[in-house]
């Protein structure tokens, strides 16, 4: 990209001019180098410093082995609700006009702007025992905070516009032509969705899902208030990862902290592939 | 297209049903078994992961039943607006009489008498701030007096947020108010002149032990001696020595059951045997093995070493009680503030 944009041909045996771009992409390096590669090979030196074996038994520590369940779980409901959802929505905003849609789909990205310690404290305020329904949920004796469905419940708010975010743009560009065409051919509404939308969004929506997944996994602020840190309950990683941090455990801190990178890891080569995928499609729609 | 997006999807999924059979399979709960949840401070985990299993042996053989105690660790304040917003705990256990308090100032879970129930003010064990030096000891520092010198660099957390703080600030405070024949003008400089030598204010005590033993900054870090020993003995290879000043403030630790729970949840019981037990001959011993002060007289005599005398003054002799200190040395506007801006 770079070395194409730069043809100045008059200049181009000009010393300085061919040196910008070289210096240019050199810093690039150094600084990812600095700022990314470091960091992460830290986590992993860290966290093997003491051998192959405090490394297993960090992790396979009950605690920690908990905490990588919990938060797994998590994820398992978090990110198909919001799947369901995020296509829901999206249908909803490209295929139909109607009042309030602009509204809707500022709505649905508050949880972006929001900071995620302000979306916990809400849900204390709403549903802890002091707030606004904890009074009647005690009396019904559910528990929602510091429990699993309030981990859940901020997780939710925390990851839901990733998909409707992905899905969006791309079903607004792909109109709704080629639904209003399987309608006059006489499709129900069911099949216009699992032969027409489906195919047509499924990079889309798996790329919003990964992000969903990334979000929901690596979520720290607005569990940490909803949490109660009971440790083998309802720590999840990234609360076990701080956790260990406190008490000391610097191997097991990193060695947790590792399990969290490398689904990062992961993550972002689905990402890129689904990217790459997705590029295809969008250069054919 | 078709079979590799399944596939993708399928991978999505097939981490559920797998993730979760190998956990989900917890141990069977016994007939007669018990779990309650201890509520704690920041760095007390490693204590109470020693005490709990002991615990649990002692109960089983008093009463034949299963007894299991799970762990929550916060700041705890933190820890305090969770059960005041529903956290379930059995028992709490905090570095802060405050903390305790609220729990029946805002929410009535328990007593206002609580700190009668149990000898000690409901303290089990106490500590007090206290010095670490770096190997050798070089600044000579020995005393309050002598992290006031030119050149000495004293590490503390900022008082206006951190607890463990507010005891280094009302030690140096009372010693210098002893030193000066209760001249509060006098101890005021005092604690003025020690402010001014901290060269970095860090907002809780873990920062500080950061910004002291791996940062390498300052000569003397300064907190409560249940923490300088377990410094000491966690990074072991870099010789940190430990100084235990002439007079120091006595620093409680707190405990209460959690009335409204354990009577809801039927465990009264088995946390009140938890919270004797930590003032029990087994418990006090496994205190003192964290470098906690006891009250057991012959768990005193055997770790005496361990623990150089010193003399402790109260917050509530000394400063009429938390309340009283609070308003007129840490609240905005009061002396803190007063002798920061002055520096």
């Amino acid at each position: 990209m770079i070395g194409t944009t730069s043809t100045a041909p008059a200049d181009a045996h000009h010393i300085p001019r061919a040196l910008v771009p070289r210096l240019l992409i050199g810093l690039g390096i150094i600084s990812t180098a600095l700022f990314i590669v470091t960091p992460l090979a830290v986590i992993f030196a860290q966290a093997f410093s003491h051998g192959v074996d405090v490394y297993m038994a960090n992790i396979l520590a009950p605690d920690t082995l908990h905490a990588i369940y919990l938060t797994i779980l998590v994820t398992v409901i978090v990110v198909p609700v919001n799947i369901a959802f995020g296509i829901a929505a999206a249908w909803a905003i490209t295929k139909f006009d109607f009042r309030g849609k602009k509204l809707l789909l500022t709505l649905i990205e508050i949880p972006f702007s929001i900071s995620p310690i302000v979306a916990g404290v809400t849900y204390i305020l709403l549903y802890g025992a002091q707030g606004l329904l904890g009074p009647w949920l005690i009396g019904m004796e559910l528990r929602i905070m510091f429990a699993l469905p309030g981990i859940v419940l901020v997780t939710l708010f925390v990851t839901s516009p990733f998909v409707v975010r992905e899905l969006v743009p791309l079903m607004q560009v792909q109109g709704s032509e080629q639904e209003e065409a399987a309608v006059t051919l006489g499709a129900s509404g069911w099949q216009i969705f699992a032969r027409v939308t489906l195919p047509n969004i499924r990079w889309a929506l798996l790329y919003g899902a990964v992000l969903c997944s990334a979000r929901a996994i690596g979520e720290f602020g607005a569990v940490s208030v909803v949490s109660g840190n009971i440790r083998g309950q309802t720590n999840t990683l990234p609360l076990q990862v701080e956790l260990l941090y406190h008490d000391y455990n610097t191997v097991g801190a990193f060695a947790a902290a590792s399990t969290l990178t490398l689904i990062a890891i992961i993550a972002l080569f689905a990402k890129v592939a689904i990217e790459y995928r997705l590029g295809d499609q969008r250069a054919h729609a | 297209m078709k079979r590799s997006l399944a596939a993708a999807a399928a991978l999505l999924l097939a981490a559920a049903p797998f993730a979760a059979t190998p956990f989900a399979a917890k141990p069977a709960v016994a007939q007669e078994s018990a779990e309650i949840l201890n509520v704690s401070y920041d760095i007390a985990r490693e204590l109470f992961a020693h005490i709990n299993p002991v615990f649990a042996a002692h109960w089983k053989e008093e009463t034949g039943a299963e007894v299991n105690i799970d762990q929550s660790h916060g700041g705890s304040s933190r820890q305090a607006r969770a059960i005041l917003e529903g956290l379930q705990a059995d028992v709490v256990t905090f570095n802060q009489v405050t903390d305790v308090q609220v729990l029946h100032d805002r929410g009535n879970l328990i007593p206002g008498d609580w700190q009668e129930r149990l000898p000690n003010n409901a303290s089990p064990y106490y500590s007090l701030p206290a010095f670490l030096v770096r190997p050798g000891n070089p600044k000579d520092i020995r005393d309050w007096s002598d992290l006031v010198r030119e050149g000495v660099q004293p590490v503390f957390p900022n008082p206006k947020t951190s607890g463990n703080a507010r005891y280094t600030y009302l030690a140096a405070y009372a010693y210098a108010l002893e030193a000066h024949d209760g001249d509060e003008e006098a101890a005021r400089e005092f604690v003025g002149n020690l402010l001014a030598n901290v060269p970095v204010f860090d907002t809780g005590g873990r920062a500080a032990t950061t910004t002291f033993v791996e940062r390498g900054i300052g000569d003397v870090l300064i907190t409560f001696e249940a923490e300088v020993n377990n410094i000491a003995r966690e990074y072991g290879d870099q010789g940190f020595e430990i100084v235990v000043p002439s007079l120091s403030v006595r620093a409680e630790f707190p405990v209460s059951l959690v009335d409204e729970v354990v009577d809801r949840r039927g465990t009264r019981d088995v946390a009140t045997a938890y919270l004797d037990f930590l003032y029990g001959e087994a418990g006090q011993t496994i205190l003192a093995e964290y470098a906690y002060r006891v009250h057991h007289p012959e768990v005193q005599a055997r770790f005496a070493d361990q623990f150089p005398e010193v003399r402790l003054i109260e917050v509530d002799e000394v400063f009429g009680g938390w309340a009283q200190a609070t308003e007129e040395h840490f609240a905005d506007g009061a002396t803190l503030d007063q002798i920061f801006v002055n520096r």
